[in-house]
């Protein structure tokens, strides 16, 4: 094996790039569940955004109008969700995981004319001055502005939840629904936001693959992205600047391996690829052995008002 | 005040726990019939192609007739175990893995031996995918009941580690050594009858596999409705307090579930792999764990409604391969039906367990 072909700045760069779906579609997760609901939907919503992004990507020739769609898609396909689970009242395990498994089957549908095609290319932003720092340059100012997007989206999130009046409605919702019901304040309204606000994430995130990382369509192609997403939000313990911490380090085990794969590892490819599910699974692991914090109190719990 | 309100019933409505399934299923047909409108087929036709033909077309009959038990087989086993779990709110959704381990390790026991012709090779083989699979079932529910980890997300994540297994499997350990280096292995029924699952009735789709599903079924059903552990399951979904006050200890019954679950799931990939699929091969898996969550939930959890949920879910794989066939249809436009078919399903739900009121509130006396 050749260790010295692998260039670590590159690495760190690539991880970035790796990292950002799942760190659209986890910070996306994380708002769903801090308004107390359970969507198990974040890997079909991811394809259908990857699929529809990359359609409407190559029929416009703009990733940015595939980027917009991919994230309606995501939303639309969420609101799904959002009226069985929210108005109609039914498990919220159940319906996620129905979400996930119509979204493969529509994604596989719409993308049949897709596979093949390249996608349109989406440029690097190569920011003036700060591009041009050693090291630092090609690690954190040589990116597409999808990365940039996600970094300020983190700080949006963190922003909101933490400061404003809307965040705070939101987390009263999860933490207690009776509670913020009494209160006033309409639980089902805020958890149908919060639910389009995931769906259009996991959408970006979902696109974000077939435009960028991969950049073409394969059927499956977010292969369990989604729900490393939402292993990821355990992981951060429903924190914003966690969740960047999280996907990074998942972006980098995959880059990593992507890395070994290429440089002729004697590792065998399959057990190079199953790598960051079994680091997904110790990371659970060692997350639940330090006890569960930070939960929302009404995680999955089903609302319904009785008056 | 909306005019429509729900009103929560003490329990669920029988009656509509049994009416839903059928109304599900009828929206399926309403919905699916637009959907396929839009893709350009006549919708008609393809309800009844899906539906209608694969049982009664004198041309296509005889042929997909016996598919329907061998597509329902594993689908029946996987989904009669995902329901005791899903009962007591243990959700192992990982049975794919399950059920691609149940494969590999039954499958390699077997050709570790060829070309043994012994009549307990296949028992044994039979036993060693049971075992495969209750054997990926207990990483989840050791990490569930040693550390509290989340059993849905360890069971997924354990999916595509399964998938990656079998990707080395099938072009490493368990590679045909006369197979002129293509992926896969021996093929069970042309190169090893010992080890194959055979057809039992000429020509019916019955083998070894269905007359599994069907003892599932039935040990399931006594289970639920006459075991003190069946008790315990349904206590511990409805009641999980009362569960705890009653004595239902979590660990055994996470033990319980997740490992009959995974047992069944592995029994039905070797079943699958030594029969219909007839060999180790890196897509020999068609998805079946994950269809099978649907069954269970069609099935109302309950084991003689999963069976006809397997019934019903085994039709319209053939329908669609039929109408991919007829009417030039995508693949994955079943899958999409069968997602369809579930929505549905919860969505009516809300009949079963709320009364639909109409009108404002009276204002309490």
């Amino acid at each position: 094996m050749d260790f010295g072909s692998i260039n670590p700045i590159l690495l760190i760069a690539s991880l970035m790039v790796a990292s950002t779906p799942i760190l659209l579609a986890a910070l996306g997760e994380m708002v769903v569940e801090k308004a107390g609901v359970l969507n198990l939907g974040v890997e079909g919503m991811m394809i259908t955004g990857a699929v529809v992004g990359f359609a409407i990507g190559v029929n416009t020739g703009s990733s940015w109008a595939g980027f917009a769609t991919a994230a309606v898609a995501g939303a639309a396909l969420s609101m799904i969700f959002a009226v069985i689970t929210q108005v109609l009242l039914s498990n919220q395990v159940a319906t996620g995981l129905g979400l996930t498994l119509f979204g493969l089957g529509l994604s596989s549908l719409i993308g049949k004319p897709y596979v093949g095609i390249k996608a349109p290319g989406f440029s690097k932003l190569d920011i003036p001055i700060l591009s041009d720092i050693p090291v630092l340059g090609p690690i954190l100012f040589r990116h597409d502005p999808m990365v940039y997007v996600s970094l300020l989206l983190v700080a949006a999130v963190w922003y909101l939840l933490t400061y404003t009046r809307a965040g705070l409605v939101l987390r009263a919702v999860g933490e207690n629904h009776s509670a913020a019901h009494a209160l006033g304040y309409k639980v089902v309204r805020v958890r149908f936001m919060a639910i389009a606000f995931g769906g259009a994430m996991a959408g970006l995130g979902g696109a974000y693959v077939s435009l960028v990382r991969v950049p073409q369509w394969v059927e499956g192609m977010t292969s369990g992205a989604g729900w490393i997403a939402l292993a990821i939000v355990v992981f951060a313990s429903w924190r914003p600047w966690r969740i960047l911490l999280g996907a990074y380090l998942f972006g980098g085990i995959t880059v990593l391996q992507l890395n070994l794969q290429a440089a002729g590892s004697t590792i065998p490819v399959e057990y190079l690829s199953m790598s960051p599910y079994l680091v997904t699974i110790l990371v659970l692991v060692i997350i639940s052995v330090r006890g569960n914090h930070g939960a929302p109190g009404s995680l999955g719990r089903v609302f319904h008002a009785s008056h | 005040m909306s005019l429509i309100r729900l009103e929560k019933r003490p329990a669920p409505s029988r009656l509509f726990s049994a009416l839903t399934p059928l109304m599900a299923v009828v929206a399926t047909m309403i919905a699916g019939g637009i959907m396929f409108a839009i893709l350009g087929a006549n919708p008609l036709e393809a309800i009844r192609t899906i539906f209608w033909d694969p049982l009664f077309d004198p041309q296509f009959g005889p042929y997909s007739r016996p598919q329907l038990l061998v597509k329902a087989g594993p689908l029946i086993l996987i989904a009669t175990g995902l329901a005791l779990g899903f009962r007591a709110g243990i959700w192992n959704i990982g049975a794919e893995g399950q059920y691609i381990m149940g494969a590999v390790v039954g499958a390699g026991a077997g050709l570790a031996l060829y070309p043994s012709e012994s009549p307990l090779l296949f028992p044994l083989m039979v036993l060693a995918g049971a075992l495969g699979g209750w054997a990926w079932a207990m990483i989840p529910a050791i990490l569930k009941t040693r550390f509290g980890t989340n059993e849905i997300l360890v069971s997924l994540m354990l999916v595509y580690v399964a998938e990656n297994i079998l990707a080395s499997v099938s072009s490493g350990l368990l590679r045909n050594p006369d197979g002129m280096g293509f992926p896969g292995s021996r093929n069970f029924r042309r190169d090893f009858p010992a080890a194959s699952n055979t057809e039992i009735i000429e020509n019916t789709g019955m083998h070894w596999g269905v007359v599994a599903a069907f003892i599932a079924v039935i040990l399931a059903y006594v289970l639920m409705s006459r075991h003190k552990m069946g008790f315990a399951i349904r206590l511990a979904g409805e009641a999980p307090r009362a569960a705890r006050f009653a004595g239902v200890s979590p660990t055994r019954l996470i033990i319980f579930c997740l490992g009959t679950a995974g047992a069944l799931a592995g029994l039905a990939g070797l079943f699958e792999v030594t029969g219909p699929a007839g060999q180790i091969s890196i897509d020999f898996n068609s998805g079946y764990g994950f269809t099978a969550i649907i069954v269970a939930f069609l099935g109302r959890l309950n084991p003689i409604g999963i069976l006809l949920a397997g019934l019903l879910m085994a039709l319209t794989y053939i329908g669609g391969e039929l109408a991919q066939l007829m009417l030039g249809m995508p693949a994955a436009a079943i899958q999409l039906f069968q997602g369809m078919l579930l929505f549905f399903l919860l969505a009516m739900d809300v009949f079963a367990n709320y009364r639909i009121r109409i009108g404002t509130p009276e204002v309490a006396k």
